[in-house]
């Protein structure tokens, strides 16, 4: 039986525009970072598996060919998955498979975007004939969905405020975060620009240059470890369409699957109370209640509860993103590794100022597309 | 999630789409809706029995992002599925699918690719590949560094002028798509009655730079072959991925693939993104039907044979060397 | 075909690129005339330089002043430059081995036109754009030379204006969009005021546009039905930033609407009355252009604007959120 344990974690100081480094130079600053946690070197590294979202936002076509040289893995195997804002979160789920299938040994694991080499609105939504042009910019897409959960769970709109609140504070204790907002509070939220009604400039996500790396191994390169491990309790992805005909696109059946799938594999049965931290992809702020109850941590309607009674903060009873999350730092790509790595972070007591204390079991959450794309991990102390 | 040692892994399908050169009918899902169900009606599985969906494609052929996002539809992702894609050659996702049911908690899995090299320019596009500072600024094409190989070979004495040119005409693109359905153990001989074992797969990758790397050889062809256990019996038939003449030699050299062994020459036009996948289904339908006991098969990418991959398929499930 | 159905697309943008140290250095030595390479720990120098070793992956030393003559590695010959080549008349594509570098560099090579002039083993210098802005194209081309006399440099080498930090990086590929046979059906109707939509023959959904494959079923969603062009907004949200292709000036309404006849919304917008008087469940009847300004595209429709029935109950919608 193999086990995947991590062993290395490294990622980049996030900003708006990483204009002191290359996209080579922004890949390996997450994976040098991620090797000397792990006391490695490259020649120590089987393989290599890089993730990213659209090749459009640096004008890059397959770039795991050019950035071979910087990832060291020449002579060596090197995938490139692409899964749309989920990439992150499932490209560290197939390297992790890797060593669970007992293909390699020790695999590094990459993700980045460096969105300042282009202008996100246009690489996402360039106006290509015969497709109907996004009327209403990237937030338009998901503020209707927003709109839905508010009217099905008559959540009051104080909730999106306090989760772009919290996560600021948050990001004040991670020193790798893009935004740092030593002012932030509610009125700053509430007086800041609707862009698309409901969803306020505040309540949204930057865009970022970054980059996220981790060394995933078995059970003997665990042994090795200089530090002690995360272990990977569980892993699972899901997928479904983008439409169908009453297709529920707020509480998305892809995302109560994927985390049953995971929760199942990490026998947690209670997951509000078996999980002690949760990093969540949460690029507009009302997702955070939104996801509360797609993972399953609270009933359909109620998640919103847990974000106003506090419970989501550091120092919570279940504290979500404190590493500050996507509403702080998002390089799109790595947004999901990150959120992956974060979880793995916490269980190995590594998260410095934002740790939660004693955490021994940690979800990691990504998903992209129109919610439809799922990756999820639940990380452990203990190997399983 | 945890990995069962040795598990056998075997295709039991394989469909594509005759490619043709310019299909002005189709787009992403009307290539891929085709091809899955027909491959899944071969391996006599249902949409919801497909424990893993694993796909190739690139956007800058298409020239939007996300086309994988309508390509899913292809497949019918609902009840939702386990799924994943590569912005790579379908062969790539193959080789991620086989990882998957070594995990061993699934047993069938189904990979599929699709191109449509015919909407533009495809040595340009391809030139979107090169390091952005010091190559794509150049305005240099896919086949002009094809070329710089091909000449390479010839100063070697392992070319020949005739091969040179064929460089000069160009390649011809198609478009198209292809699907494999993959088993595990039991499944795989419940699904198909001479099951191709996947007996090793492999691929590796080189420096990108093309003037540090020696043109004439493919040193990740030769390692990936290693890996996958090619030299450890000759293959009846090989099925190779070349761009051009040139690139089937050196290809050949580095897989050792001599006189006595059928090669399945690279078809005129190739469809980018599925070629590679292609090639194992090709390989695959050898074995299946009986006509070869072990076959080859070959996937590259990038320029110059910068990332090759190599499958070892055999009508036997138990080593026998 | 051309029946109106396929057009041309060009991704165009300048993407701007930071460069790093390593290759900001050499970029800025190229812009002051002089062609640099960096040693690797292992003594190689690796010209143009590369940030890492590709050989171990470690990071490189030193820069070394290289060139400003090479030898040329191999070739291949451009009998028809494009506009976006660096030489206007034929040349030759070929890898430099700079003096003093281990390994080779892609550039062009000006032989005067003639593919006579051009073989392995030419001695070649640099010829420099009078005009440089930190770019590898300030390297006009390479030039045959004897090696017998002195060659210029463009700029004493002690004069060094430092890295280039940004690099503009254009990037145009043109592409001719087909729209697919599904897509076609619904584009011709709405041509001729006809919203048509595609039913699945499994599940009896009516899809906009039809569809390659019921997203649930798998099978085309294609036989044909025309839906009103009244409907029921389920969800929508306000705009209330400019952005670039905002069809009017904030703020206005962007809505989900469930045609009637059909089984999923399609986004559009709604006018004729205040944005925030927009509700979930209002009554919308389709605003088209005149008659002389139909064409096969959603643009048919101009905007919906409220029909004056009563809201449909949001049980009636909640299905379609």
């Amino acid at each position: 039986m193999n086990r995947c344990a991590i062993v290395g974690i490294g990622q980049t100081h996030h900003k708006a525009k990483r204009q002191d480094v290359s996209i080579a130079g922004l890949v390996r600053e997450a994976a040098s970072r991620a090797l000397a946690d792990a006391e490695m070197a490259w020649k120590d590294i089987d393989a290599v598996v890089l993730g990213k979202a659209p090749d459009m936002f640096e004008g890059v076509m397959m770039p795991e060919l050019y950035l071979a040289d910087a990832l060291g893995a020449a002579g060596k195997p090197m995938l490139r998955v692409h899964t749309a804002g989920s990439v992150g979160g499932s490209t560290a789920i197939v390297a992790a498979q890797t060593v669970i299938a007992g293909v390699h040994r020790r695999v590094l694991t990459v993700a980045f975007e460096k969105q300042s080499e282009s202008d996100a609105m246009w690489a996402l939504s360039p106006k290509i004939p015969f497709q109907p042009q996004l009327t209403a910019g990237a937030g338009g897409y998901f503020a209707p969905l927003v709109r839905a959960y508010i009217r099905r769970s008559g959540a009051p709109e104080e909730v999106g405020i306090a989760v772009a609140v919290k996560d600021r504070l948050h990001a004040l204790k991670n020193p790798y975060a893009h935004l740092r907002l030593e002012n932030i509070d509610a009125a700053m939220v509430r007086d800041s620009p609707m862009l698309w009604d409901p969803i306020r400039y505040l309540e949204t996500c930057p865009s970022s240059d970054g980059a996220c790396a981790m060394v995933l191994t078995d059970d003997e390169g665990a042994r090795r470890a200089p530090r002690p491990p995360a272990w990977v309790h569980g892993l699972a992805t899901r997928s479904e369409p983008v439409v169908f005909a009453g297709r529920d696109q707020v509480d998305p059946r892809a995302g109560r699957d994927c985390a049953r799938d995971v929760f199942d594999q990490a026998r947690v049965t209670d997951p509000r109370r078996e999980i002690d931290v949760a990093e969540i992809y949460v690029p507009f702020s009302w997702f955070e209640p939104m996801w509360i109850e797609n993972l399953g941590f609270a009933p359909r309607g109620e998640g919103w509860r847990l974000t106003l009674d506090g419970a989501t903060a550091l120092g919570g009873a279940l504290p979500i993103n404190p590493s500050g999350g996507v509403l702080s730092s998002n390089p799109i790509g790595a947004s999901g590794m990150l959120r992956f790595a974060e979880a793995a972070m916490q269980v190995r007591d590594q998260a410095g100022e934002h740790q939660v204390p004693g955490a021994r079991r940690a979800l990691g959450h990504a998903y992209g597309g129109g919610s439809q794309f799922f990756a999820m991990w639940v990380v452990g102390r203990e190997r399983p | 999630m945890s990995g069962i040692a040795g598990r056998d892994i075997a295709i039991v399908a394989f469909v594509e789409l005759p490619p043709v050169s310019r299909d002005t009918e189709r787009e992403e899902v009307e290539l891929v809706q085709p091809v899955v169900s027909e491959a899944l009606a071969r391996a006599g599985l249902e949409r919801r029995d497909v424990g893993f969906v694993c796909s190739g494609s690139c956007d800058y052929l298409l020239g939007r992002p996300f086309s994988f996002v309508a390509a899913l539809d292809g497949v019918a992702p609902w009840p939702p599925i386990l799924e994943s894609h590569v912005e790579m050659d379908g062969a790539w996702a193959l080789y991620e699918a086989w990882v998957r049911l070594l995990c061993g908690d699934v047993d069938t899995a189904l990979v599929y690719a699709y191109g449509k090299s015919s909407l533009g320019d495809l040595p340009r596009v391809l030139a979107q590949q090169l390091d952005p500072y010091t190559l794509a600024p150049l305005g240099v094409d896919a086949d002009a560094i094809a070329g710089l190989q091909a000449r390479a070979l010839c100063d070697a004495g392992r070319a020949t002028e005739r091969d040179v040119a064929k460089v000069a005409e160009g390649r011809r693109v198609s478009d198209g798509a292809a699907a494999v359905v993959l088993a595990a153990g039991a499944t795989a001989e419940r699904l198909a009655k001479r099951p191709a074992w996947i007996r090793g797969i492999d691929h590796r990758i080189e420096p990108h730079q093309l003037g540090a790397r020696d043109l004439t050889r493919s040193s990740s062809t030769r390692l990936a072959a290693e890996h996958a256990g090619a030299f450890a019996r000759r293959p009846d038939v090989a099925f190779l991925h070349a761009g051009f003449p040139h690139e089937e030699i050196i290809l050949r050299d580095a897989l050792a693939i001599d006189d006595a062994v059928t090669r399945v020459p690279s078809p005129r036009a190739d469809p980018m993104i599925v070629a590679g996948l292609t090639r194992i289904g090709h390989a695959a339908a050898t074995v299946l039907d009986g006509g070869a006991d072990r076959a080859l098969a070959h996937a590259t990418s990038g320029p110059c044979l910068q990332q090759n991959l190599v499958c070892v398929l055999d009508a036997s499930r138990e080593a026998t060397s | 075909m051309d029946d109106g159905f396929e057009a041309p697309y060009r991704l165009e943008y300048t993407y701007r690129r930071s460069t790093g140290a390593v290759i900001g250095r050499f970029l800025g030595a190229l812009r002051d005339g002089r062609l640099e390479g960096v040693r690797t720990a292992g003594g190689r120098v690796l010209s143009p330089p590369l940030e890492y070793d590709p050989e171990s992956g470690e990071d490189v030393g030193a820069p070394v002043d290289v060139g400003p003559g090479g030898v040329v590695t191999t070739w291949t010959w451009v009998a028809a430059p494009r506009p976006d080549h660096p030489v206007a008349r034929p040349f030759a594509w070929a890898l430099v081995r700079l003096d003093g570098a281990d390994t080779a560099m892609l550039h062009a090579v000006d032989v005067g036109g003639e593919p006579g002039g051009i073989r392995t083993g030419l001695r070649v210098r640099a010829r420099w754009r009078a005009e440089r802005t930190g770019t590898i194209r300030d390297l006009e081309c390479f030039v045959p030379h004897d090696g017998a006399t002195p060659i210029d440099v463009a700029r004493p080498t002690t004069e060094v204006s430092g890295p280039v930090a940004l690099l503009p990086s254009p990037v145009r590929l043109d592409y001719t969009i087909i729209a697919g046979r599904h897509l076609r059906t619904y584009l011709s109707g709405l041509a001729k005021k006809r919203i048509v939509g595609g039913r699945c023959p499994r599940c009896r959904k009516v899809y906009l546009p039809p569809r390659g494959a019921c997203p649930t079923c798998g099978v085309p969603a294609d036989h044909e039905v025309e839906v009103r062009d009244t409907g029921t907004i389920t969800t929508f949200c306000i705009i209330r930033i400019p952005f670039d292709a905002a069809p009017f000036p904030p703020p206005y309404a962007a809505v989900a609407v469930l045609l009637d006849g059909a089984d999923m919304p399609i986004f559009h917008l709604v006018r004729g009355i205040p944005p925030e008087e927009v509700r979930m469940g209002m009554r919308v009847r389709a605003t088209w252009v005149p008659d002389a300004e139909l064409a096969p595209t959603l643009a048919s429709i101009r905007w919906f604007e409220p029909s004056g029935e009563a809201d449909l109950p949001y049980e009636s919608i909640e299905a379609h959120l």
